[in-house]
């Protein structure tokens, strides 16, 4: 079974329509990146995706594991194994990163059944994971993302993911903002959560990103469609084209 | 998928105020007015000493010169003192129950529906920690723990009782530290308060326990007045904690109190409040008034007087728990967390008078307001010229919940010595919707995330609170807000 299917999807913003009938399918174990220039509707679909109530889906079906999403709440979504990277992670001060974590992986072990983790566990679990994103301790200690670097943000999504266990990860912009070390460091974490039961979605506008995190797929999405699909060829390809010929048509 | 969040949302915030029932019992009230006769047949009910009743009558007749204070940023209709009664009580079989067997059956299932630890069996289990005195309506009805505690020389038990069995330490001590001049409601508490809390450490006594007084309105057009007195001689210390609930009810009620704390020297009091009371409906429909007076005295040199208060219930809430500071190097703290939601209205913050030398004082104050709700901080620092190196550092957070309530800070400094350092420091901050978000995306619902958020920002004042009372308080809030974010 597909682990996202999205069947002639459209969503609005404020009105405004902005995602008009986009098919997407994604199976476990596949990694797939999604272009396009600005305003094509990128971070609309990642939104959508995770029942961000700010964006309104219109019209279409979106099926998590089979199971179609409209009647979930975003935290239904979370605890169904969704993952969204935020293309701008939100400051929560004083709330340090542990506590929150520790809510967070305990809300969504409630959810699948599992058992709660205590302190000693999830401090384990903790260090476990820390190296893989090379995150400084302090920092963990510290309220949510409040004073975090650009870097530093990007890095904490990427570990919040590596601490949830998701099926599917949604990176959004991931690589925005980021310079070479944290793109590496940042993609090696990624790398390292590649796995054949869990999906990727990767949202970038650039290329460059694609060389680190190297996908099965690539589409191109302009103006709320999905205008062409490939392998990783074809990201090169648009990185020598642009994406001028696609919004010229 | 949006509609139906909606429809949670407002079935979340119509959940009824947990503590809205109404016990049925029969009691002795007189009949609703203010004068005179009134004022003499409360004393009367309760035998008071002719020092007492005059008291009262000072009171009352000064009283009748005085108007309602304006200047808080609050807004209610003019409250009619003559349709309130000023007396009830719960009628006994016999006139004073000796024992808790001796208590309407009645009145105890009602603690228990609070949740008060008022059984004795608990004593005998040595499991609580807490020493609870309940005043339901106007009249103290039950004191748990007494024996263990008088065997330390502790005095703790209805005010009553004290005027009866230690009438020269509340003939001392009532009204030094809040005047029966000193504001509208104290003075009309001083005329006709009915009951309330009175506790006493002796010299060197460390209270081994928390003591605890519970309060509940529960007839209907009645007035609460209570008067506690609490008293810490030399090297003494105790934690005192205050709780309140009342029933749901379309009218107003008013709550005015007023508290009186003394410490002598190197003595430490501690006194928590968590007010509960009905906030009224959510269209503003109901609820108490809470005009209450708090102050404490740092008498003595090096003591210290802390007030921690939760403040989430009350349609009303106007209340400044003080400190004036005059012994040299006596500290005063206030922690402050007060919720507002829907109509609720909270003018509160504290006053810091600095006399003695080398004096402290601590101001933490959280405001958070949601829906249509007006929350005030407003807090005076004032410096005598006395106080040789004084000190103060303030904070005030305001924390706004949607887009149509409002946060403000009145922050008021007097500073008369060139020697003192005073800080301030203010922030306001917005739950966003991203916020919100956010933790739903990593499986937390949206009253969790709120509460998490909450909970974060107020807890410099939490952990103040004595342990088994952080808990309940920050359930309270996330009960307070349920339903603020849609």
């Amino acid at each position: 079974m597909p682990l996202l299917e999205i069947k002639d999807l459209h969503a609005s913003v404020a009105d405004k329509p902005i995602i008009k009938g986009l098919n997407l399918t994604i199976n476990p174990g596949e990694v797939h990146a999604i272009m396009g220039p600005n305003g094509a509707g990128k971070s609309t679909l990642s939104n959508v995706l995770a029942g961000n109530e700010a964006y309104e889906k219109t019209s279409g079906q979106i099926l998590l594991d089979g199971v179609d999403v409209d009647d979930m709440a975003p935290h239904e979504r979370a605890c169904a194994g969704m993952f969204l990277a935020f293309q701008y992670p939100v400051e929560i001060p004083g709330i340090s990163n542990m506590y929150f974590l520790k809510a967070a992986v305990n809300a969504v072990r409630e959810a699948q059944g599992k058992d709660q983790l205590d302190a000693m566990d999830f401090l384990d679990l903790v260090e476990d994971k820390k190296k893989m994103v090379k995150i400084r301790g302090d920092l963990l200690e510290r309220a949510v993302n409040s004073g975090f670097s650009g870097g530093e943000k990007k890095r904490n999504e990427i570990f919040q993911m590596s601490m949830l266990e998701p099926k599917l990860c949604i990176l959004d912009e991931t690589d925005s903002g980021l310079d070479i070390d944290a793109l590496r460091i940042v993609s090696d974490g990624v790398n390292a959560l590649r796995s054949a039961d869990r999906g990727f979605l990767v949202i970038t506008h650039y290329q460059r990103l694609l060389d680190y995190i190297v996908p099965d797929f690539v589409h191109v999405l302009v103006d709320g469609q999905i205008v062409k699909s490939g392998d990783k060829d074809l990201a090169l390809e648009l990185e020598s084209g642009g994406y001028a010929s696609w919004v010229a048509e | 998928m949006k509609i139906e969040d909606k429809k949670s949302f407002d079935e979340m915030t119509d959940k009824e105020y947990k503590y809205g029932f109404v016990t049925d019992i029969e009691s002795d009230s007189l009949p609703p007015g203010l004068n005179e006769e009134i004022v003499r047949a409360i004393s009367k009910r309760k035998n008071e000493p002719e020092w007492l009743m005059e008291f009262r009558l000072k009171a009352y007749r000064h009283w009748l010169t005085l108007e309602e204070p304006k200047w808080a940023k609050v807004e209610f209709p003019p409250v009619d003192y003559q349709a309130l009664s000023y007396y009830s009580a719960p009628k006994q079989k016999i006139d004073a129950p000796k024992s808790l067997d001796e208590v309407d059956p009645e009145l105890l299932a009602t603690y228990e529906k609070l949740g008060i630890p008022l059984g004795e069996q608990e004593v005998l289990a040595g499991v609580a920690t807490v020493a609870v005195d309940a005043v339901f309506d106007s009249v103290s009805v039950a004191t748990t723990f007494k024996k263990n505690l008088e065997e330390m020389g502790i005095i703790f038990g209805s005010f009553s009782e004290a005027v009866e069995n230690h009438p020269e330490l509340v003939k001392k001590y009532l009204g030094t530290v809040v005047p029966y001049k000193d504001n509208y409601y104290a003075t009309l508490n001083s005329a006709v308060f009915s009951d309330g809390s009175f506790c006493y450490i002796p010299k060197g006594v460390k209270c081994p326990m928390e003591l605890s007084t519970y309060f509940r309105i529960n007839a209907a057009n009645t007035g609460q007045f209570e008067r506690t007195l609490l008293i810490a001689d030399e090297d003494a210390k105790v934690s005192y904690l205050e709780g309140c609930t009342a029933p749901q009810r379309d009218e107003n009620q008013l709550h005015a109190a007023v508290v009186e704390l003394v410490a002598h020297e190197n003595a430490q009091i501690k006194y928590s409040t968590v007010q509960n009371w009905y906030p009224g409906d959510k269209d503003g429909k109901g609820g108490i008034y809470n005009f209450v007076t708090k102050r404490g005295h740092c008498r003595g040199d090096n003591s210290k007087i802390s007030w921690t208060q939760v403040e989430t219930g009350s349609a009303i809430t106007w209340k400044y728990p003080s400190c004036i500071l005059k012994g040299d190097n006596s500290v005063g703290e206030f922690y402050s967390v007060a919720v507002t939601n829907n109509m609720q209205q909270a003018d509160t913050g504290t006053k810091m008078i600095h006399v003695g030398k080398n004096t402290k004082s601590t101001i933490i104050s959280k405001g958070i307001s949601a829906g249509q709700a007006q929350n005030s901080y407003r807090g005076l620092v004032r410096i005598q010229p006395t106080a040789e190196n004084a000190r103060n550092f303030s904070q005030c957070d305001s924390m706004l919940i949607g887009d149509q309530c409002g946060a403000h800070t009145f922050p008021y400094i007097e500073v008369n010595n060139p020697s003192a350092q005073v800080e301030h420091e203010a922030t306001t901050t917005k739950i966003g919707e991203d916020q919100i978000f956010y933790c739903n995306q990593r499986g937390l619902d949206t009253e969790e995330a709120v509460s998490m958020i909450v909970n974060g920002f107020c807890k410099e004042v939490f952990r103040e609170l004595p342990m088994e009372f952080a808990v309940e308080a920050q359930k309270l809030l996330g009960i307070s807000l349920e339903g603020s974010v849609g």
